[in-house]
């Protein structure tokens, strides 16, 4: 991906490149060229109408290839892929911190393992920050109040500068970090070798019990709230005629404010959550949400496998 | 002293030094205005597009926050706000006839319309500070309106209170400019009580009154948007 | 007026009436236009005092001159103080002011009074930012984003949004009382098509000052209510959208940026013909292209919100458009070169100025079409790239063409000629100066340097170093008119009424003209750039 980007980048600079040079030599000709002299006086021209079409259809043409290829490119980074390994991200006024979907947590750091499609789900604890890692040549601005995306497939083991790019007071400059590409199995290693708490999908699991969404939410039929069973990444039908695809910031939306957008043929009682759970407990109930329309049949919710294959139903966006 | 020049020929003394003729002053004067209506126009715009985008987006807890709102006290300024039109618009007539005591009765009845205005404007801040509406630490919402609406989910109160603050910043705005456009109509009240204006020059009357009308025209827009969600029971 | 004495001089708008009260309560828009050199020219220089205060601190990696919160408060002051109170005004309130009416053969705008106002607006602004510089200024960047400027900072931000506030009321008045002045006030025979290209410009401009100004207005006015009354309209933990900020803020303050190149170009045109002694090629295409400049730049805003979180079909409509915009520039600046063919050119101190122009203007712009290209913008954008970019349109272009049309008015402003050698000088020391801050600075954003960044990685130093040489330098230049332009007005050397043999009704009456412009009412009979039938006199050499 970054090699696309480079490779646009280089194309431009050609372009306008040249363009810039051969305007500045014909600017620097006609003024040696056509300097006062005695005896030479200057040629009135009105205008050409054929020039004038010429040079603003053709820069409209060169500007439509590069909007095309810009847009191309943008399209590929803002659509993550489907099986890509999750890592919640939590910005805060001047740290980033991660979760793994094992549970690994970091702070500063993120590794990950090449030839694996990493998505982050970021959100911000308090001001607008903004994820940018140059060697990836991929930047997203995180906001508090929902989460944003990115992904990266890493190539090349090594250790990367992480920046925060939007600014976000006193020790903005200093809201720097690493990301850490490592060999799969050495990343495997590293994994194994930290973490002492639960996967998050199991620590959402937890969670789910815990605040009581399992009352109302049942998993074998429908309760008072809908069956979560499966809900992740499908369209939704609610109440007012809209439908819309549950993705991390529905499910979000749907915890901390509920009465937004109820489901069609449920009541609107869900008590609101918002400023009862932290932003890493939002970040496991959405990884277990998420993990129970990943579950093979028969296996328990919160098993969280490598890649785990689709189910049939889901629908596609 | 004013002195009421009939012949065109001769100077009018109303005519700046700049200007060719009183025709070019009028003329400038009013284009004057009304770009700076449409600068109105586009800094009320930028409120009515908060209002709008968060209307969308929260649509019912808008609906029941609108509905603790005074609808009778708000149809009744929109009528004494369109009453003070009509009292402007005639006020135009006086001077463009040359009619001085007509200007001034029209020019200070328009200033009582507006001050009735404001003065029921404030009753409506009251009634929200006593209800608890205003945005902010003792913000509490709580809906009295919405028997019978079991399929209607709990209001959000952050969402109401959004209603609130827009509210009180649109409205508020309003009303600055009503109070300004009172301000300018006593101004021209006293002018015109001199004799400043007549058949020959009235343009600063036009004008304010163009001013006017404007601030009529964002009520005529704030009334529906802001009081009348859903009120169809 | 005053009558004919015998007096060395002929009595001219500067020497009718003197003392503080003829200045301060002055209707005469060619004074008007002096008092806001004089206070422009003065922020100009503190904004550039905060410039120099960054460039210093980043020539270490290390934040080790000045503390963070004293950084981020120096790059923000830089940035307000030089966007509201020296980019947008400076052409049109200094140039415009003075020459708008001559041009088109008024004696005054159409609101002389609220000239006037302008003024006081734009001084009680600069009072309000003034004061809330020494009092702990602000630290939000000048894009003040919410909720860190709402909810977070506790810096000054209600104060200067006021400043920004009232500045744009001065800013409004002046394009309303253009609009006005060009619709009605045109001499008999000055028609739409025989106006010259800075009256076009500044009409374009003044449109967009209009509807853009009060909607940077009404954003600041809800900032200061949430943080006054802690509302929730952009802050999210009280249910209200940053992104709605962001709309807001740029939807001024894109057309903003046109504010301040289309006046800058309508300089360019003046010159330009001036000194090729030619009518511009394709007058029509290029009085037009600033109108669509005008109306085409309200529609790009959020290409400045490419990474926000924006909807991505948001986006792909945002950078089409954005390419959109660039095509009346590419006109102008085809149009310019054009110009340029089968001259007859002279190289004074304008004119280099004009030809820098339009090889700044053309990088400056050109790589704003990398910034548009979203894939590319993903990379570059919060990095010095664009940081490089903007400078290149805004110092490259906007201050160069400021600095040249300062030059080729000044006979006529002042009634002085300043001092060729000098003039010239400055023009390559500023150009020196400004590429070797600003180049580097598109590779430094490529590499990865964030923006507004007190500190960074080491291996950014060198390029940092090139910079802030090239700064000093830079800073040299500008001091140097500044000295000689006051040195002419005693010592210059007198001007006659017209010492470039150019175009334009400006050049038809005195140097200094008299407070009503010219002793009769021009009648224009006569298409703009009549260079066919303009007699050239000697073209004066260095004092």
């Amino acid at each position: 991906m970054a090699s696309n980007v480079d490779a646009l980048y280089i194309f431009l600079l050609l372009v306008c490149g040249t363009m810039t040079v051969l305007v500045s030599l014909t600017v620097i000709y006609f003024a040696v060229k056509y300097r006062k002299r005695p005896g030479h006086r200057a040629h009135q021209i009105e205008g050409s109408h054929v020039l004038e079409i010429t040079w603003s259809v053709l820069p409209m043409g060169a500007f439509l290839i590069f909007f095309a290829w810009g847009a191309v490119i943008y399209f590929q980074e803002r659509t993550p892929p489907r099986d890509a390994m999750e890592v919640y991200t939590v910005a805060k006024q001047w740290m980033w911190k991660f979760e793994h979907p094992e549970g690994t947590r970091e702070i500063n750091a993120l590794h990950v393992p090449t030839g694996r499609d990493v998505k982050i789900i970021m959100t911000s604890q308090d001001v607008i920050h903004s994820f940018f890692v140059p060697a990836f040549r991929i930047k997203q601005d995180v906001v508090p109040g929902r989460y944003t995306t990115a992904w990266f497939r890493a190539t090349k083991p090594g250790t990367y500068h992480l920046f925060c790019a939007e600014y976000c007071g006193t020790q903005h400059s200093g809201m720097i970090g690493d990301v850490v590409v490592m060999e799969p199995a050495k990343y495997e290693a590293w994994l194994s070798g930290g973490a002492s708490s639960a996967p998050l999908a199991v620590t959402g699991q937890n969670l789910f019990t815990q605040l009581g969404c399992s009352t109302c939410h049942l998993s074998n039929s429908q309760g008072r709230g809908p069956n979560l069973v499966g809900i992740f990444g499908k369209k939704v039908l609610l109440e007012d005629g809209r439908t819309l695809v549950a993705d991390e910031n529905y499910v979000r939306e749907s915890i901390v404010s509920p009465g937004s957008k109820i489901v069609s043929g449920f009541k609107p009682i869900m008590p609101t959550f918002q400023g009862i759970i932290s932003d890493d407990q939002l970040n496991a109930l959405v990884a277990y949400v998420k993990s129970l329309s990943q579950q093979q049949p028969g296996e328990g919710a919160g098993s969280v496998a490598a890649a785990s294959p689709q189910p049939k139903t889901r629908q596609v966006q | 002293m004013h002195t009421s020049p009939a012949a065109s020929t001769e100077h009018n003394p109303a005519l700046r030094h700049h200007f060719a003729s009183v025709e070019q002053q009028k003329n400038s004067a009013s284009l004057g205005m009304w770009l700076f209506l449409v600068t109105e126009i586009m800094f009320f715009g930028g409120m009515f597009c908060a209002y709008l985008i968060y209307r969308l987006a929260h649509f019912n807890d808008f609906a029941a926050a609108s509905s603790s709102l005074n609808i009778w006290l708000g149809a009744g300024n929109t009528v004494v706000l369109l009453l003070s039109s009509l009292t402007v618009v005639l006020a135009v007539n006086s001077a463009q006839r040359g009619k001085r005591k007509l200007l001034v009765f029209y020019l200070v009845a328009t200033i009582v319309l507006g001050v009735t205005f404001l003065g029921v404007k404030a009753k409506e801040y009251h009634d929200k500070y006593v209800e608890h509406h205003i945005p902010g630490a003792d913000f509490n919402f709580k809906e009295e309106h919405t028997a019978g609406h079991d399929e209607l989910p709990p209001v959000n109160q952050q969402h109401a209170q959004m209603f609130f603050s827009l509210y009180f910043v649109m409205t508020g705005m309003h009303a600055i400019h009503m109070i300004i456009g009172v301000g300018l109509f006593a101004g021209l009240a006293v002018m015109a009580w001199k004799g400043r204006y007549d058949e020959n020059y009235n343009t600063p009357v036009e004008n304010a009154g163009l001013y006017w009308h404007f601030v009529d025209v964002v009520w005529i827009y704030l009334f529906p948007l802001l009081y009348l969600i859903s009120r169809h029971h | 007026m005053a009558s004919v004495t015998t007096i060395p001089e002929r009595d001219n708008y500067l020497t009718n009436g003197y003392g503080i009260k003829s200045w301060l309560l002055t209707t005469d828009h060619k004074r008007i236009a002096m008092l806001y050199l004089a206070s422009i020219t003065f922020f100009f220089f503190i904004g550039g005092m905060f410039a120099l205060l960054v460039r210093l601190e980043l020539l270490t990696p290390e934040g080790d001159l000045l503390q963070a919160d004293t950084y981020n408060k120096a790059f923000t002051m830089h940035g307000m103080i030089m966007v509201f109170f020296f980019l947008i005004p400076v052409v049109p309130a200094v140039l415009g002011n003075f020459l708008v009416p001559i041009m088109i053969g008024a004696k005054d705008l159409a609101f002389p009074r609220i000239n006037l106002l302008s003024w006081y607006l734009y001084i009680i602004g600069g009072i309000l930012i003034t004061h809330c510089m020494l009092t702990g200024g602000v630290d939000t960047g000048w894009t003040f984003y919410t909720p860190y400027s709402t909810a977070f900072t506790n810096t000054k931000i209600i104060e200067a949004g006021l400043a920004a506030f009232v500045a744009g009321f001065s800013s409004i008045f002046t394009g309303l009382n253009f609009i006005v002045t060009v619709h009605r006030m045109r001499a008999p025979g000055m028609t739409w098509g025989r106006l010259p290209l800075f009256i076009w410009a500044n009409y374009a401009t003044s449109i967009i000052m209009i509807l853009g100004t009060p909607v940077i207005a009404i954003t600041i006015i809800l900032v200061a209510a949430e943080r006054l009354f802690h509302l929730g309209i952009f802050d999210p933990k009280l249910g209200g959208d940053p992104l709605l900020f962001q709309h807001l803020f740029w939807f001024y303050s894109h057309p903003a940026v046109y504010i301040m190149i289309l006046p800058s170009m309508g300089v360019i045109s003046e010159i330009i013909t001036a000194f090729s002694r030619k009518r511009i090629f394709g007058y029509k295409f290029v009085a037009l292209s600033s109108i669509g400049i005008a109306i085409i730049g309200f529609l790009v805003w959020a290409h400045h919100m490419f990474v926000s979180g924006m909807s991505l079909y948001a986006a792909l409509i945002f950078s089409f458009l954005t390419y959109l915009v660039g095509v009346p520039s590419a006109i102008k600046v085809f149009n310019w070169t054009a110009t340029l063919y089968k001259g007859s050119i002279s190289y004074t101190t304008p004119m280099l100025y004009a030809l820098g122009f339009i090889g700044l203007f053309l990088i400056g712009g050109l790589t704003g079409l990398f910034l548009a290209s979203l894939g590319i913008d993903v990379h570059v954008t919060d990095t010095y790239f664009v940081v490089a970019h903007f400078h290149y349109v805004m110092v490259g272009s906007v201050l160069m063409a400021y600095l040249g049309g300062m030059h080729f008015w000044w006979p006529k402003i002042s009634g002085r000629m300043y001092p060729e050698g000098w003039g010239r000088l400055a023009a390559l020391i500023v150009f020196i100066g400004f590429n070797l801050t600003f180049f580097p600075q598109f590779v430094l954003g490529y590499l990865g340097m964030p923006r507004r960044y007190w500190q960074y990685k080491s291996e950014y130093q060198v390029l940092n170093i090139f910079s802030t040489a090239g700064a000093t330098i830079l800073g040299v230049g500008y001091v140097l008119p500044l000295i000689y332009f006051m040195w002419s007005m005693r010592y210059g050397k007198p001007a006659t009424d017209n010492p470039w043999s150019a175009a334009g009704l400006e050049w038809m009456t005195s140097s200094p003209p008299p407070t009503f412009n010219f002793d009769e009412t021009p009648v224009v009979n006569f298409e703009a750039y009549d260079y066919e039938h303009i007699k050239e006199k000697e073209v004066p050499v260095a004092h």
